[in-house]
């Protein structure tokens, strides 16, 4: 696994200004790579079909087989690219609508398919008519599109950005050397003038020599006084903000030893924070999912599709990433089984609170129905995971001072509620009123 | 007055004519020191490549650099399940329902588990469940984090596989088996239905096998006795809730006797319900915890006891029994006439090792038809047979033991003649000892066989007759262990595992048809019914006849277990060490407790040393030839005259962490398996250093502390204020009552919940199963016997034993009032002091302490940082990471609860206990903080446990039920003396406590205002 750096480090701000600094010098350039992208509509046009509507059969195959079958790989079932060639369609429309039936009569190539695939069984759909079969027969024999350039496209865009960021620069750049001229322009006016005037013999009327600045500042005591706190007093300031951070990891964004993208679950594909994290609404923890819960969908996800592929993160880097949870939890994707050979995953934990801490998700998740990205951000848009809130105690109970409780349908604090608003002669109760800010409520 | 005398430090100095003699006398050093050779040297110095300047340099960069990189956090890694059990959610505790038997200890539990791995043990509270854990079951969890456990077979002293194992061990069986040679197979009480079927095929298969069990401490005459009586091999089962009259003869029933388990049921009867309590009477040699509940205490020998016990048979049983006179005839009479009087209500039970009183004490119940005698549903968990264990020892000696496999027991250390039995081993071809440690005999045998802990294993256990308890592991091995069953089973050559062969016996026979998930489930299995054991003709005057021969001896011995430590198995547990035993308030060691009086006559003494530690006196004591060298005393109040304890269990050696290794092993003078010995004692010279947790002995007649009352008084005043006086104080010279005082605005408490604790003296029996319940909930740490003596003990729960000065604490009261003037008589200087010793025969008290949780706390008001504070629910919280360590907030304390950590208790090898290594921080509660040190920390009323319980409720949306909330001590006393509960619930038992007639807090007149309340203590006397 890589080496994980530390939170806060002062060489990766070093570093990041530099790379900062490079980029722009980098990006003068990047306007001459722009290539325009080859049209990838146009090199994807379907073979024609003689018999079916491969638009038609697309929709089709995504709703009705898609869950066990892929075009050009193996997963529950066969790969299904060029199927129209392998078996003639009287068969293929038997197999669709009944394959039991088809193994039970003892149809050779039914039973090798069958057995091939562990045995197990295809859904019958005799709801799909011949021309249904006939239409995602016609998709599958479309050939393999060839690889559209991706990469390129993005690289127009940037171009285009950069171009406006240049102008501005060149503006900039261009006043500047305006001013430099009118400096420069200002100076030889001066001498002209001086030389003028002494062909012309007038004395230039010397002016008397001050005391410099830095000297009266000196020979000013009180003023050297103030000086001197007020550096004292900014320095201390900045001590104490400097202090004051240690310990606090906002933005804290290890390397994990998988690039799991929560941009990609979360975010695309909208996958609920609770379905992997279920822990959160019963207990202290959120867990770090256990792998089985990856392969609840990834038995069958076992590439990334070619949209999900970003500039900075290609298809194959994800389809790798996918490739190391299959070794983590020994799964063989040729033949579809666990191996039984697993390697737990170290996972870097990104939001540390301290032992003297207690916080539970459980009472935030379930009970109060806060959202997780009150605390952890947009994870959505969060390609690598990262600590958004500082995740201090005046953090803490910041919130529990503007919180008010969610006291709709739940009996337990029907009466409590009921005796503390009449207290407080409030009609809501924040988790402060409620006792929230007591110690020992976290702290045991 | 100037000294002659001349003092010399070595015999040198007595030779006028040393020269080293002289020199000495003008220099320190006999030669000079060679400074010159490193200062001298000017060049040297200045050329030196390190200049101060340098180091300076140095240590400025390494500090700046140390704490540059302190300030970067480090990496933490987490790792989840590649797969996840179902039914197990990170964070959320799972229980398992489980029987616990050890042979000797036994209990219904449920295993509280966290993320797989048991951390704390509860009571199983369903219906049926009716044993408790005391303190040992408690702390039996971190015995299984052992680090000192056996963990791979051995064979002769070198480690080895378990094919290895087999392969030996059926060699040797098949050879056994050719040559007619004797098999043993020496277990401890097994009371494992499945076990005793798997051990008759064992015998089966092997027809030379002969299995003899064995059990440390010994209930054999007693065993003896029932089974003449009734035909069985059992012990008589006692429910002491249905008695208004118990007498004890030696039986400390509310300790170990027939191990224990009777505190529940004697303590129904205890509390005072519509005027009527049970009455209670011990007669006994050793203060025991039965002793110390006694509404009359009689202390008298063993053999005085006996002859008490013919007397009482006689007049009970109407049998004329020729007894000589004893010394407190009137009472007996008039105990055995209270007994005649309660007919079937009256119950006597006797500890006395001797088969004719055990038998005069089934004919008493049997002819007063007592309600709480059960004959019939017996205790099956002693079995062990005094006869066939000497007869081994013989037969091993004798060489005819062929092959000799053991299992649970560790016979060199706890045979009185151990060694006999050591020198025996070695005459055997082969032998095998199954065990959880490397002790004593398990480094004697061919073979050392890891057994697993009772946490680890399946197993069933009938500790009632027709009760059955399901053992169930609750987590996998920790070791390469393998338990007695299925090495049974691999070595009977079958290839089932214990489980099925379990599962099987119950499905086939015990649960006749119900189903066996269920029976796992809830850890227990009422049988229908158990066939009534019939009463066989005894002579039982015959016996009586032969029990009234009994001769005192000059010396009486009296061996006993102790509470923390029972027979010794757990030996290594730094809890158990550490846990001041009940009565004498001493951890980490075993003493003979010797009366006053002879203490005084033997010259022998206890006292407070410097430095607030005990000291007490060296003797030698010897049995026979058996002798026992260096045998600290303390003296004992209420000890017997003539008479001396010594407690089992302490002494061992083997697998024992060093701090551990301390006391003698009194299982020396177990002889006959006789508790009861004659032995001389000479007094040695030389202190021992006590680790004594409470040096104050009396209450000194502060009544406001413990306040008792009679039953007589509690029934006939009705005004509780004359019994329950609330404490007084002046108001512009008035008299008022103290808590109608306030110098502070008081909160308003009614909102929300309202924490308090109850806690009746009267049920309170001292068995200590809350401190160690405290300990494994909280985290608290073990410091170790000298930290200990320094009175720097981290219990966060104490119980305080208290003696009277007088014969009774009324009397001390009386008398600290009839005070008058200083000197004289009735002088307070000489009678304050006459009243810190306590009385021959003393009342006893025990009070626990844990913070007191107080409304106005004085500990909170002085705190510089505010580290502790007061919360809305009634606790006192205390943020540790706040706090600096000032310890004002410690001596602001009334009750001087709060305890401070004077060094890091974990991960420092200078406290080499459970702490300091990976196997044994497992037992921590994750939910609690392991405290650093320099800070100060006290009991927190469980907050862990009932902020979960509001969780809980809120999770379900549901208001939190009755009596739910509990804390760790009041959900491990057994006896209901501790309760806990929300006030302001008015439902809840809690609130209904506190409006109690019987309802006092501790140093009322301070105006704490605690939210721990304790209930008047009421005797029956």
């Amino acid at each position: 696994m890589k080496k994980v750096g530390n939170h806060n480090s002062i060489s990766r701000i070093l570093k990041f200004s530099l790379a900062l600094m490079l980029t722009f010098s980098i990006q003068l350039f990047a306007q001459d790579a722009v290539t325009p992208a080859p049209d990838a509509a146009a090199t994807a046009t379907p073979a024609p079909s003689a018999t079916g509507d491969a638009a038609a059969g697309k929709a089709l195959f995504n709703a009705q087989c898609a869950a066990c079958h892929k075009l050009d790989a193996k997963m529950t079932g066969p790969a299904l690219r060029g199927v129209g060639d392998k078996y003639e369609k009287e068969w293929l429309y038997k197999w669709i609508r009944n394959s039991a039936d088809l193994i039970k009569s003892g149809d050779e190539r039914a039973n090798k398919v069958f057995n091939e695939f562990n045995k197990s069984p295809m859904t019958a759909f005799p709801q799909l008519s011949n021309a249904d079969i006939d239409n995602i027969i016609a998709y599958t024999m479309e050939p393999v599109p060839a690889p559209a350039a991706v990469a390129a496209v993005p690289g127009g865009d940037q171009g285009s950005v950069q171009s406006g960021g240049i102008s501005n620069e060149v503006i900039l750049g261009a006043l500047a050397l305006v001013l430099a001229m009118l400096v420069v322009m200002l100076f030889l006016v001066n001498n002209v003038l001086t030389r003028i005037a002494k062909a012309n013999g007038l004395e230039v009327a010397k002016s008397e020599k001050s005391l410099p600045i830095w000297k009266a500042f000196a020979k000013n005591q009180f003023l050297v006084l103030v000086t001197v706190i007020f550096f004292l007093l900014s320095s201390a300031y900045f001590v104490y903000g400097w202090f004051m951070q240690v310990g606090v990891d906002q933005g804290y964004e290890p390397i994990q030893p998988i690039h799991y993208s929560h941009r990609i679950h979360a975010g695309e594909n909208g996958i609920d924070c609770k379905y992997c994290h279920s822990a959160a609404r019963e207990s202290k923890h959120s867990n770090i999912p256990s792998l089985n819960v990856c392969m609840n969908c990834h038995k069958n996800i076992s590439e990334v599709a070619e949209s999900t592929a970003t500039p900075e993160y290609s298809k194959a880097f994800y389809d790798g990433e996918i490739q190391k949870l299959y070794d983590a939890v020994g799964w063989d994707k040729a033949n579809q089984k666990y191996t039984g050979k697993t390697q737990p995953v170290k996972w870097v934990r990104i939001h540390n609170l301290p032992d003297l801490v207690y916080f539970n998700h459980a009472q935030h998740v379930t009970v109060g129905g806060i959202e997780c990205q009150t605390c952890h951000g947009p994870v959505e848009e969060m390609e690598i995971m990262k600590q958004h809130s500082p995740l201090t105690m005046g953090w803490c109970i910041n919130c529990h001072r503007e919180t008010e409780v969610k006291l709709k349908d739940n009996e337990y604090y029907k009466k409590i509620h009921e005796e503390l608003s009449k207290k407080y002669g409030v009609e809501k109760l924040t988790a402060a009123q409620m006792g929230g800010l007591e110690c020992g409520k976290c702290h045991y | 007055m100037s000294s002659n005398k001349k003092y010399w430090k070595s015999v040198e100095e007595l030779n006028d004519n040393s020269s080293i003699v002289e020199t000495l006398r003008n220099n320190e050093f006999v030669e000079p020191i060679p400074t010159d050779e490193f200062l001298g040297d000017k060049d040297s110095l200045s050329n030196s490549s390190t200049s101060r300047r340098d180091f300076l340099k140095y240590v400025g960069f390494s500090t700046a650099a140390a704490s540059l990189v302190a300030c970067e956090g480090p990496v933490i890694k987490s790792i989840p399940y590649v797969v996840q059990p179902e039914q197990i959610i990170p964070g959320i505790a799972d229980y398992y329902a489980t029987t616990m038997f050890d042979g000797f200890d036994f209990a219904n539990i449920l295993v509280k588990t966290r993320e797989g791995r048991p951390i704390k043990i509860e009571n199983n509270t369903i219906e049926g469940a009716n044993f408790s854990a005391n303190a040992r079951v408690h702390a039996s969890v971190l015995s299984m984090y052992d680090n000192m456990r056996l963990k791979q077979p051995k064979v002769s002293q070198k480690e080895a596989t378990w094919s290895d194992v087999d392969a030996k061990v059926k060699a040797s069986l098949a050879d056994a088996k050719a040559t007619g040679a004797q098999v043993v197979l020496l277990t401890g009480t097994l009371a494992s239905p499945s076990t005793n079927k798997l051990v008759a095929e064992f015998m089966a298969n092997n027809p030379t096998a002969k299995h003899v069990i064995y059990d440390a401490v010994s209930s054999s005459e007693a065993l003896d006795a029932f089974q003449a009586a009734y035909g069985e091999r059992a012990l008589a089962e006692y429910d002491f809730s249905k008695a208004n009259t118990i007498v004890s003869v030696g039986a400390d029933f509310l300790g170990d006797w027939q191990g224990g388990g009777y505190d529940k049921g004697y303590a129904q009867g205890r509390v005072p319900k519509q005027g009527k309590m049970s009455k209670h009477v011990q007669l006994e040699a050793n203060m025991t915890l039965s002793g110390a509940a006694a509404d009359r205490r009689i202390p008298m020998s063993t053999a005085e006891q006996k002859l008490a016990l013919v007397k009482i048979f006689s007049i009970v049983t109407g049998t004329p029994v020729n007894v000589g006179k004893l010394a407190n005839e009137a009472e007996i009479v008039n105990i055995a006439g209270q007994l005649n009087q309660s007919g079937t209500k009256g119950v006597l039970v006797s500890g006395i090792d001797d088969k004719n009183a055990q038998l005069l004490v089934l004919a008493i119940n049997a002819k007063l038809n007592s309600e709480a005698f059960n004959p019939n549903q017996t205790r099956q968990i002693r079995k062990g047979s005094n006869q066939a264990v000497a007869e081994l020892v013989a037969d091993l000696n004798a060489g005819k033991v062929h092959t000799l496999i053991m299992s649970g027991v560790n016979p060199v250390y706890t045979l009185a003649d151990g060694k006999a039995f050591a020198d025996g081993l070695k005459k055997a071809k082969l032998s095998v000892a199954i065990a959880l440690k490397e002790d004593e005999t398990a480094s004697l045998t061919s073979i050392a066989a890891p057994a697993p802990h009772y946490l680890e294993s399946w197993g069933d256990v009938e500790i009632i007759k027709g009760i059955y308890g399901v053992t169930q592991p609750t987590i996998r091995p920790l070791f390469n262990s393998r338990q007695l069953q299925d090495n049974l089973l691999v070595w009977n050559g079958s290839d089932k595992t214990y489980y099925d062969y379990l599962k099987d016996t119950w499905t086939n026979g015990i649960l006749s048809g119900k189903s066996w998930s269920q029976a796992v489930h809830d850890g227990i299995f009422v049988s229908a019914t158990a066939s009534p054991n019939s009463a066989a003709g005894v002579d039982f005057s015959a016996a009586a006849s032969a029990l009234a021969q009994a001769k005192p001896s000059e010396f009486e011995l009296n061996l006993y277990t102790k509470t923390g430590m029972g027979d010794g198995q757990q030996a290594n547990n730094p809890w158990l060490q550490e846990f001041p035993d009940p009565i004498t308030r001493v951890s980490w060691d075993n003493y003979l407790t010797v009366s006053k009086a002879d203490a005084d006559k033997m010259g022998i003494k206890n006292e407070i040393v410097a430095n607030g530690g005990l000291n007490g006196s060296y003797v030698t004591i010897s049995v026979g030839n058996a002798k026992i060298e260096k045998v600290p005393v303390i003296v004992q109040p209420g000890q017997a005259k003539g008479t001396v304890g010594l407690a089992f269990g302490y002494g061992k050696k083997a697998s024992l962490k060093e701090a551990m290794q301390v006391g003698v092993n009194a299982y020396a003078l177990y002889k006959g398996f006789n508790s009861t010995q004659s032995v001389t004692i000479t007094p040695e010279t030389g202190e021992h250093e006590f680790a004594c947790v409470q040096a104050q002995k009396t209450l000194m007649g502060r009544g406001d502390i413990i306040k008792e009352t009679t039953l007589t008084i509690f029934n006939t005043e009705k005004d509780a204020k004359k019994w329950n006086p609330p404490p007084m104080v002046s108001i512009d010279h008035k008299p008022i009552e103290a808590t109608k005082v306030d110098l502070w605005d008081s909160f308003d408490r009614s909102v929300g919940h309202h924490f308090n604790l109850s806690i009746d003296l009267n049920s309170c029996t001292g068995c200590g199963a809350c401190v160690i319940a405290c300990h494994a909930e909280n985290n608290v740490p073990v410091v170790g016997k000298s930290e200990v003596r320094r009175s720097r003990d981290m219990h966060w729960l104490r119980i305080d034993r208290y003696y009277s000065s007088e014969e009774t604490f009324a009397g001390d009261v009386k008398r600290k009032e009839e005070f008058d003037g200083l000197f004289g008589e009735k002088g307070s200087l000489g009678g304050f002091g006459q009243m810190e010793n306590p009385a021959e025969n003393p009342q006893v008290a025990f009070q626990p302490v844990m913070c007191q949780h107080c409304n106005h706390a004085p500990c909170e008001t002085v705190c510089p940082v505010a580290a502790t504070s007061h919360s809305r629910q009634g606790q006192n919280h205390m943020a540790y990471n706040r706090c600096v360590g000032t310890r004002y907030c410690a001596n602001n304390c009334p009750y001087k609860v709060r305890r401070f950590n004077w060094f890091l208790y974990n991960k420092n090898n200078e406290f080499d206990f459970h702490m300091n290594d990976d196997l044994g921080r497992m037992v921590l509660n994750p939910d609690v903080n392991v405290r650093s040190r320099g800070v100060m920390e006290k009991c927190s009323m469980c907050i862990q446990m009932t902020q979960a319980t509001i969780l809980k409720a809120k999770k379900e949306g549901r208001p939190v039920n009755k009596d739910e909330f509990q804390t760790a001590c009041s959900s491990a006393c057994s006896t209901g003396s501790m309760v806990f509960g929300d006030v302001n619930d008015k439902e809840s038992e809690v609130a209904k406590l506190v409006e109690d007639d019987r309802m006092y807090h501790l140093l009322e007149h301070v105006g704490t205002k605690p939210n721990v309340f304790y209930h008047v203590k009421v005797r029956n006397t």
